[in-house]
């Protein structure tokens, strides 16, 4: 799971696809995913990240990032593996 | 051991910069709490999920506001508590607490309101539907009946025959007041003459008292101009009744309509923005009388049959989310456990819906829907809502007016209601449904009960 080498991610969580002109938004959380993803950290390295320095339970986590993935696979921001 | 970072669901938000959207733009969404002091979390652990609440302070500070803008503007003006805007007992009692009378549309709210303790005389009985045994009752007890229709007319001249008590009536008009579309289906007309003909034959007959007139002329009336209209012709027509019977009437009643400050489905601006406000209407109406050919040293009472605007602001919905999910096209759509069957003005208003945690800036573009396996309970089709997670807590605003009458049991049973009163104290005013207080109700018959062979 990586994002697109040329998706250019601001330190304010601001999002451009110069593909298509398209831009989004993070917030917190979703900044840290991007950013441990363009890092090439793993799924499992990034959700022990969160269990230990946020306060949610596995489930939780597991459940909101599926859907993130999602997301971002749905505004085609993600390399197709 | 190290505190823990505050966690917020991650999202990406698409920007669609210079294009407004249906979701409109909103800044942070505030949080709702507490209600009343009370916190909602204190509200949810005691009574359940969801739980509908009432404002006994709310009810008391809309009713002063509503008598203040019209007995300052008119002499004499009574409130009538219109029970089929909301007629649990706990409501209608502050109502009567606060000096309103009962307005009634059917025998099942006329006992109720008797059963209240409120006095025969005190009761205005309004509805086309009204049985015999009704309109005897209401005779002998002293109150005003409001006739609906011509076949109504002769049954109480009818029944006035054998009563004791000579009945106080009162005609219902429908008339043209520039709206539309223009209500007729209360009432006798005012414009083809049918009023005017109606209140000829009850002067006519000996046999009943004419007291009053009364219109309905809407609902949800955004303008108040429409009442200006509707004051001036009942005036006009209590002007000719004493011209040719030498007849004063007591009161002249304007019935209800008032908006509130809820939203409209497809309105442009909020409804909180757009509520003209008691004052605007109580200007309409008295200036209306007052400036009329009326006798000024014997101005009729005013009554007003409020409902709406009295009791919407006063009822919340307190509740949970029971899950977050992505819709085909990646909106975001949450289901929270009060549904259409529970929030029936959900047809016809965009409820605002809050938070009840504090929550960051971030929201996405939501549809909310209800616990129901039904595709129609939809709460809200479009709006920008924070990044609320499975269980946290909500609070539906303004929802006191009808969603406790015209509720439904279906599929769920339906909450608690509590009260919380002027003091902080909450109290249970209506308990939770069980599978028994619905299956109380039903019959099997007997070869359907036979053991399975």
């Amino acid at each position: 799971m990586t994002i697109r080498k040329n998706i250019a991610v601001s330190e304010s969580g601001f999002v451009f696809d110069p593909d298509n002109g398209d831009s989004y938004t993070l917030n917190e959380t979703g900044k840290l995913i991007i950013d441990m993803l363009a890092e090439g950290k793993t799924e499992k390295e990034i959700k022990n990240y969160f269990t230990e320095h946020y306060d949610v339970d596995e489930g939780t986590l597991e459940n909101n990032f599926n859907d993130f993935i999602i997301m971002l696979k749905n505004f085609n921001l993600t390399e197709n593996e | 051991m190290k505190e823990k970072l505050k966690y917020e669901r991650p999202i990406i938000t698409k920007i669609n910069a210079g294009v407004t959207d249906k979701f409109g733009m909103r800044p942070k969404m505030p949080a709702i709490k507490e209600i009343d002091g009370v916190p909602v979390d204190t509200i949810i652990e005691k009574y359940g999920s969801p739980t509908f609440v009432i404002s006994e302070k709310t009810i008391r500070d809309t009713l002063k506001e509503a008598k203040r803008a019209f007995t300052t503007r008119y002499p004499k003006v009574k409130f009538a508590w219109s029970y089929k805007t909301n007629y649990l007992n706990a409501v209608c009692k502050i109502f009567h607490d606060e000096g309103s009378w009962a307005e009634v549309v059917s025998g099942f709210e006329y006992d109720k309101a008797l059963a209240n303790g409120v006095p025969g005389n005190q009761i205005i009985f309004n509805g086309p539907d009204k049985s015999k045994e009704d309109l005897i009752k209401a005779a002998e007890n002293g109150s005003y009946i409001h006739i609906d229709h011509f076949d109504e007319l002769y049954d109480i001249i009818s029944i006035s025959e054998t009563t004791t008590k000579r009945p106080k009536v009162a005609i219902r008009v429908n008339m043209d007041t520039g709206i539309y579309p223009q209500w007729d289906r209360f009432g006798f007309n005012y414009e083809n003459g049918e009023a005017w003909n109606a209140l000829n034959r009850i002067m006519m007959s000996d046999k009943l008292e004419l007291t009053g007139l009364h219109t309905h002329i809407g609902t949800y009336m955004m303008t108040p101009e429409p009442y200006a209209v509707a004051a001036s012709k009942l005036a006009e027509l209590a002007v000719r009744l004493e011209r040719k019977f030498n007849h004063k009437i007591k009161y002249i009643d304007m019935g209800g309509g008032f908006a509130s400050k809820n939203t409209l489905k497809g309105a442009y601006l909020p409804g909180k923005d757009t509520f003209p406000g008691f004052d605007k209407y109580a200007e309409a109406v008295s200036n209306a009388l007052i400036n009329s050919e009326l006798d000024p040293n014997e101005m009729p009472v005013l009554f007003l049959e409020t409902g709406r605007a009295l009791i919407d602001d006063a009822g919340y919905i307190t509740g949970s989310v029971l899950a977050n999910k992505r819709l085909a096209n990646g909106r975001r759509s949450m289901i929270i456990d009060t549904g259409v069957n529970m929030l029936f003005t959900s047809f016809w208003y965009e409820h605002e819906i809050y938070p009840a945690k504090d929550v960051s800036s971030h929201a996405e573009d939501t549809t909310i829907y209800g616990p129901l396996c039904m595709n129609i309970d939809v709460i809200r089709s479009a709006v920008k809502f924070p990044l609320l997670q499975k269980g946290d807590k909500y609070v539906i605003k303004r929802t006191g007016a009808y969603n406790m009458t015209q509720w439904m049991q279906f599929i769920t049973l339906r909450p608690k209601i509590i009260l919380i009163d002027t003091q902080g104290n909450t109290h249970v005013i209506r308990e939770n449904e069980t599978n028994e207080s619905l299956t109380s109700h039903e019959k099997v018959p007997e070869h359907l009960n036979k053991p399975k062979k």
